[in-house]
């Protein structure tokens, strides 16, 4: 720390401050995984018991099953369509919050607002849409009433639209706050020079806005990835039990004792997410756009 | 999630200049699409959850839709004093003390691997990507794992061991995330001013680093609490046989069908709404009271 430390006293006091936090990643977050992994080869009498050993069987079960290809294109098909459209609000409202509220403290105001509900429960405000989408919910009532449809809509609530929608509500937060972080670092005299030189609009968005703010769209893809395709929840209640994704029916063979092929499922999963996340880390530095 | 910290205002650059208006004054067109679209936004956001707090203040034939039967707290006293919808009180008692042990370490570890962190040492990739990891990795699985491990090595599953843990390893690289952020506006300058005055390192620690950054670990604390208090999927399977209040909210949404359910989604709001209050208030005071004066 002192101005005079030698290099490897200055590893020794960056170790000694990040020492408890190694100390609780190690046996909750490190040995854990080992602990998934170590199951995934393990062979089972069916009744939750585990035999140690190495088998490759859970793998090749998991592997053969038709059922795994359909848990992961419903899973990315929920992952995409709410990456699409947490991204597509999410950079608006970062978009107008920084370039279009010209009072600063209405903006730190605005942005509150945005983010007050992140500090609440997700369950919660999941069930919260029942009132609105239900079959007698305050959706149907109004389009009945104005009688665009004559019958109550179905699909709104227990469906795969239900489910974006819980996602969609609950995830652009993940979106907003890294965008309109990397946004509003961007110097606004370069906008205007652009204006100067005669750039439109679109221009403007598209060689400007959208480049500069690519660490933050990055950022929170990372986020809502991961959190989509980790969950299972939301998954089990708003489809109504008729979706599942890869970690909803991890908990079912869970709930069921079937540890090793859940652990052989988590384990392709976990892959999986390994490398969509370091794909995105490769193309921005996180540790350098955070500190920045 | 940098910028919800005391930051803030610095992060918010010099807003004053006009933004991409034209010339001639006015608003764009552009103006009035993003202010909808955010207008909307907000709607979705708030809507749902205001009417679940309005419908649990329905009376005792009140339904799960609308239209609002009768106004009563029926479904308030009820969620405290049935025994079919499980033993809420005793959920929330053990919840809120999970938060706050939960958000004591949070601070602590956060803000000494925030102190590491300035500086680049041998091995620090290691220590970032691993907090990387447990961050998006499903805390489903990390739950069984705990859980198995425990298991294993003979331990009983609590809220006060295992959950612990578990909560702890989603809670920290937030925690650790946003002192990045704060600990970038901090001017190592400070540090050598109060080493050449005299003080030790502690001091420094105590009479330099933390005043200054104090607002930032408020911060720090309000994502704790609410992380830990919030918690589902990795206390699920580690939480032992005492549950949490996420987890007897979890058992509810899948066998009880009355606003009871509405009820205790209006009281762990009004909790979470206290605990988020508090916290920007003291961040406002703190600002406040340090002035202009310290603005890195």
């Amino acid at each position: 720390m002192q101005p005079s430390s030698t290099p490897s006293s200055a590893n020794l006091a960056g170790w000694l401050y990040v020492s408890p936090l190694v100390l609780v990643l190690v046996p909750f977050f490190v040995a854990p995984i080992l602990v998934v992994l170590a199951a995934s080869f393990f062979a089972t009498d069916g009744f939750g018991g585990l035999t140690p050993g190495f088998t490759l069987a859970n793998y090749i079960e998991v592997l053969h099953s038709s059922l795994t290809l359909k848990l992961y294109l419903a899973t990315i098909k929920f992952t995409v369509l709410t990456w699409v459209f947490t991204l597509i609000i999410g950079f608006f409202v970062a978009y107008f919050l920084v370039f279009h509220v010209r009072n600063q403290l209405l903006a730190i105001g605005l942005f509150l607002l945005c983010t007050v509900p992140f500090w609440t429960s997700n369950i919660i405000r999941m069930i919260s849409w029942i009132p609105l989408l239900g079959k007698e919910g305050l959706i149907n009532q109004a389009l009945l009433a104005t009688g665009i449809i004559h019958q109550p809509l179905e699909v709104l609530l227990f469906s795969d639209l239900a489910v974006v929608i819980a996602y969609v509500h609950q995830l652009t937060i993940f979106m907003i706050v890294p965008i309109f972080n990397s946004m509003a670092r961007i110097d606004k005299k370069l906008i205007e020079a652009a204006i100067d030189a005669g750039a439109s609009r679109f221009d403007i968005m598209r060689l400007i806005v959208v480049p500069m703010s690519k660490s933050g769209i990055a950022l929170g893809t990372i986020f809502v990835v991961s959190i989509v395709m980790g969950d299972f929840f939301v998954v089990k209640v708003m489809s109504g039990g008729g979706s599942a994704s890869v970690v909803s029916a991890f908990y079912e063979d869970v709930g069921v004792l079937q540890y090793p092929t859940a652990a052989a499922s988590a384990m392709l999963l976990t892959l999986v997410l390994v490398a969509i996340v370091a794909l995105i880390l490769r193309t921005v530095d996180i540790r350098q756009e955070i500190t920045r | 999630m940098s910028v919800i910290s005391a930051g803030m205002p610095e992060t918010v650059a010099p807003a004053t200049r006009k933004a991409i208006a034209p010339s001639k004054g006015g608003r764009p067109w552009t103006f009035y699409a993003l202010a909808t679209v955010f207008t909307l936004y907000v709607l979705a956001l708030y809507g749902p959850m205001i009417c679940i707090y309005i419908l649990s203040f329905q009376d005792i034939r009140g339904g799960l839709v609308f239209p609002m039967k009768g106004h009563s707290l029926h479904w308030f006293v009820d969620l405290f004093t049935q025994v079919r919808t499980g033993d809420v009180k005793g959920a929330f008692d053990r919840s809120i003390k999970l938060a706050i042990l939960v958000t004591i370490i949070t601070v602590v570890i956060s803000f000494l691997a925030g102190l590491g962190f300035r500086r680049r040492f041998r091995g620090d990739a290691i220590v970032f990507y691993m907090m990387i990891g447990s961050l998006v990795a499903p805390g489903l699985v990390l739950g069984l794992g705990t859980g198995l491990l425990f298991q294993t090595l003979g331990l009983n599953a609590s809220w006060h061991t295992s959950a612990l843990g578990a909560q702890l390893s989603w809670t920290l690289p937030f925690g650790v995330l946003v002192m990045f952020a704060v600990m970038s506006r901090y001017n190592r300058a400070w540090d050598e001013a109060a080493y050449d005055l005299g003080a030790s390192r502690w001091q420094t620690i105590w009479l330099v680093i933390v005043p200054v950054l104090a607002p930032g670990i408020v911060a720090v604390a309000l994502f704790g609490f609410t992380l830990s208090y919030d918690e589902f999927a990795r206390s699920l399977q580690t939480a032992g046989s005492l549950n949490t209040l996420p987890l007897e909210i979890w058992s509810m949404t899948l066998n009880v069908t009355s606003p009871s359910l509405y009820a205790l989604g209006t009281v762990t709001t009004i909790i979470s709404f206290i605990v988020i209050g508090a916290s920007l208030g003291t961040i406002v005071v703190l600002q406040k009271k340090r002035g202009g004066g310290t603005k890195g």
